[in-house]
C-alpha cells in the first residue's frame, strides 16, 4: 500500500497508508487526518479539501481539471501547488508524496 | 468508562463519531443505525449512484472497517425505540437498554408519503436510502415511461438521470414553476427550459390526486381529469424531521428538534445534528431547519466538539449543490432574502451566477458552472458589493478576495 503524509499547519506529521485509487481526500477521512473537511464527498463541488502538494511530488500528482481550477482560484490560501485532495487518486508512483493542509478551509 | 451514544447512523452521525475520535475522546462510542449500511453520503443517491456511474464504496462517509479501526460500536439494522431522560439510556426495539452519558440525536428526516387513491401500488417509490434507490434502479431497467411527482432538486436530478438513460420522463408540478420552494423565478425558467430541450416533460399547477393501476401495479398517474401513463412513479414532495424520539422523550422540538448555537437540546446531556434539527444560524439572524449536508457536517463538528466540553458555536452561511445532466449548480444564502438580482455570464451557455443582494450586500447566489462565483459568494456574504462589478465579465472577482 502506499503511504502519504500529511503535515498539518502547525507542522504535526501523519504518515497513512491508503488503497490505489482512493482519492488523497479518502485517505485522510479514513485515518482521521484533521484539517480536510471534504463535504461534497469528493465531487469537487465544496474545495474543503485543499492541499498544497510538495514541489517534489507536484509532476507525478497530475494536474487539475478545469472545474478543480476554478475551485481552488479563488481561495484566500491558494499557492501555486494548491490542489483539491479529492482529485488526486492515489497511485503506485505516489507512494510517499507529501502534502501539507491550510490552516483554514473555505 | 463514559459512553458517547448516538442515534441514527447517517452523515451526522458518522461525522460525529469522527470528530469524537479526532477530538482525542478515547472511551466507547455507540453509533444506532435502522439501515444495513454504515454511514453514507445521499446526494450520489439521486444522481450517480442512480445512473450506476459510482458502486456503493464511494457513496459510503467511510470505509466499512473505518469503524473497526477507530473502536467505534457500529450497531446498524437496530431501531431506537425511546430515549429516558432520568436514567440517561436508550432502548432499543428489541428491548435492549443502553446507557449514555452524552447522547446525540442524529435521526435525519424521512420522505413525505402520498395518501391518496391508488397510492399502495407497485411501481411507487420515494427515494432517500440506498435500499429505494436500488428498488428504482432494478424498476428503470424494465419500466418505459417514468413520472415523477414534484419538482424540486430530487426530483430533477432523477429525471435528468432518467432521461438520459432513454426513459420517457414526465414530472409533476404543483406550483405554476417547479422549484418553487427554493428559487426564484428566473432560475425555474432556466431549469425548466433545459429540461424540456433534453426531453424531459413538465406539467407544472398539476396536482397528482391519484394512481390507477393493473394487476397491481401502477399503470396510470390521475391529475384531476386526466391520466399521465407511467410503469414507474417516483415521489419526492419533501421530507418530515424525526423528531418522535426526542419529543416522546419530553425534549423541547418544533419544527424540528429545538437546539442552541451549540447543537444542544433541552436536556444539557443530549445533542442533536443534522435534519431533525431547528438552529439558531447568528448570522442569518434567524432559526433554521435545514436539509443539507455541509449543515449536517457542520452540526456534527460542532455537536462533538461541545460534547467533549468544548465551546463550539454554529454559525456558517448556508450553501447546497445539485447535479443535474453535465450542469453544477451551487447555492450559497436563500435568493429570497435579496431584492436585486444581479446577472453574471450569459444564461445561453449554461454558465452564469444570479448573484442576489439586500441593501447592496451579497445574501446569495446561485452558480451554474461557475464555481468561481459561489467560492467569491461564500466569502462575500453580508458585504457590500457594486453591483455593476459584479455584473461585469471583464471585472475580476479575486479583487473582491484575499486577505
Ligand atoms: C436523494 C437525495 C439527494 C440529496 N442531495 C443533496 C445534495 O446534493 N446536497 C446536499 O447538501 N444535500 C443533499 N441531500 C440532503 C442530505 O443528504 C441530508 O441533508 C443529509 O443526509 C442529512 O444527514 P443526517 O445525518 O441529518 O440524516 P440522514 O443522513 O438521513 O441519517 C439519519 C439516519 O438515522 C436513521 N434513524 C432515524 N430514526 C432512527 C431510530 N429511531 N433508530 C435508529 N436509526 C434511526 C435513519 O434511518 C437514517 O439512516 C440529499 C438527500 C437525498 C435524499
Ligand atoms: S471533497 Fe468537496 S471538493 Fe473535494
Amino acid at each position: 500500500m502506499p503511504s502519504v503524509k500529511f503535515i498539518e499547519h502547525d507542522g504535526t506529521e501523519h504518515v497513512v497508508d491508503g488503497n490505489i485509487g482512493d482519492s488523497l481526500m479518502i485517505v485522510a477521512t479514513s485515518n482521521l487526518v484533521p484539517g480536510i473537511d471534504a463535504d461534497c464527498g469528493g465531487e469537487c463541488s465544496c474545495a474543503t479539501c485543499h492541499v498544497i502538494v510538495d514541489d517534489a511530488w507536484m509532476d507525478r500528482a497530475g494536474s487539475a481539471s478545469d472545474s478543480e481550477e476554478s475551485m481552488l482560484d479563488l481561495n484566500p490560501d491558494r499557492g501555486s501547488n494548491s490542489r483539491l485532495s479529492c482529485q488526486i487518486p492515489l497511485t503506485e508512483e505516489l507512494d510517499g508524496i507529501v502534502v501539507q493542509l491550510p490552516e483554514f478551509q473555505y | 468508562m463514559t459512553a458517547m451514544v448516538i442515534i441514527g447512523a447517517g452523515q451526522a452521525a458518522g461525522q460525529t463519531a469522527a470528530s469524537l475520535r479526532q477530538g482525542g475522546y478515547k472511551d466507547e462510542i455507540v453509533i444506532l443505525g435502522d439501515e444495513a449500511h454504515p454511514p453514507y453520503q445521499r446526494p450520489p443517491l439521486s444522481k450517480q449512484y442512480l445512473s450506476g456511474e459510482h458502486g456503493l464504496e464511494r457513496v459510503y462517509l467511510r470505509p466499512e472497517k473505518f469503524y473497526a479501526d477507530q473502536s467505534i460500536d457500529l450497531r446498524t439494522g437496530v431501531t431506537v425505540s425511546s430515549i429516558n431522560r432520568t436514567q440517561k439510556t436508550v432502548m432499543l426495539d428489541d428491548s435492549q437498554i443502553i446507557h449514555y452519558d452524552k447522547l446525540l440525536i442524529a435521526t435525519g428526516s424521512r420522505p413525505r408519503k402520498l395518501n391518496i387513491e391508488g397510492s399502495d401500488l407497485k411501481g411507487i417509490h420515494y427515494l432517500r436510502t440506498i435500499a429505494d434507490v436500488d428498488g428504482i434502479r432494478e424498476a428503470m431497467k424494465s419500466a418505459k415511461s417514468v413520472c415523477i411527482v414534484g419538482g424540486g432538486y430530487i426530483g430533477l436530478e432523477v429525471a435528468s438521470v432518467a432521461v438520459v438513460a432513454g426513459l420517457e420522463v414526465n414530472v409533476l408540478e404543483m406550483e405554476d414553476r417547479i422549484l418553487q420552494r427554493v428559487t426564484t423565478s428566473r432560475m425555474s425558467e432556466f431549469y425548466h427550459s433545459l429540461h424540456s430541450n433534453r426531453g424531459v416533460k413538465i406539467h407544472v399547477n398539476t396536482a397528482c390526486s391519484g394512481f390507477s393501476g393493473v394487476d397491481g401495479k401502477v399503470a396510470e398517474v390521475i391529475c384531476g381529469a386526466s391520466a399521465i401513463n407511467a410503469d414507474l412513479v417516483i415521489v419526492g414532495i419533501g421530507i418530515i424531521p424525526n423528531v418522535e424520539l426526542a419529543r416522546d422523550a419530553g425534549i423541547d422540538c418544533g419544527n424540528g428538534i429545538l437546539v442552541n448555537d451549540h447543537c444542544q437540546t433541552s436536556d444539557p446531556d443530549i445533542y442533536a445534528a443534522g435534519d431533525c434539527t431547528n438552529h439558531p444560524n447568528p448570522i442569518l439572524n434567524r432559526r433554521l431547519r435545514l436539509e443539507s449536508v455541509p449543515n449536517a457536517m457542520d452540526q456534527a463538528r460542532t455537536a462533538a466538539a461541545n460534547m467533549l466540553g468544548g465551546d463550539k458555536i454554529y454559525a456558517a452561511v448556508p450553501w447546497f449543490w445539485s447535479d443535474q445532466y453535465e450542469l453544477k449548480l451551487q447555492m450559497v444564502g436563500f435568493s429570497m432574502d435579496g431584492e436585486t438580482e444581479v446577472l453574471r455570464g450569459d444564461k445561453d451557455t449554461n454558465q452564469f451566477a444570479v448573484f442576489y443582494l439586500h441593501e447592496g450586500a451579497v445574501v446569495a447566489v446561485d452558480a451554474v458552472n461557475s464555481p468561481r462565483e459561489f467560492m467569491v459568494a461564500k466569502q462575500l456574504y453580508g458585504k457590500q458589493v457594486n453591483a455593476a462589478d459584479l455584473s461585469n465579465p471583464e471585472f475580476e472577482l479575486k479583487s473582491l478576495v484575499g486577505k
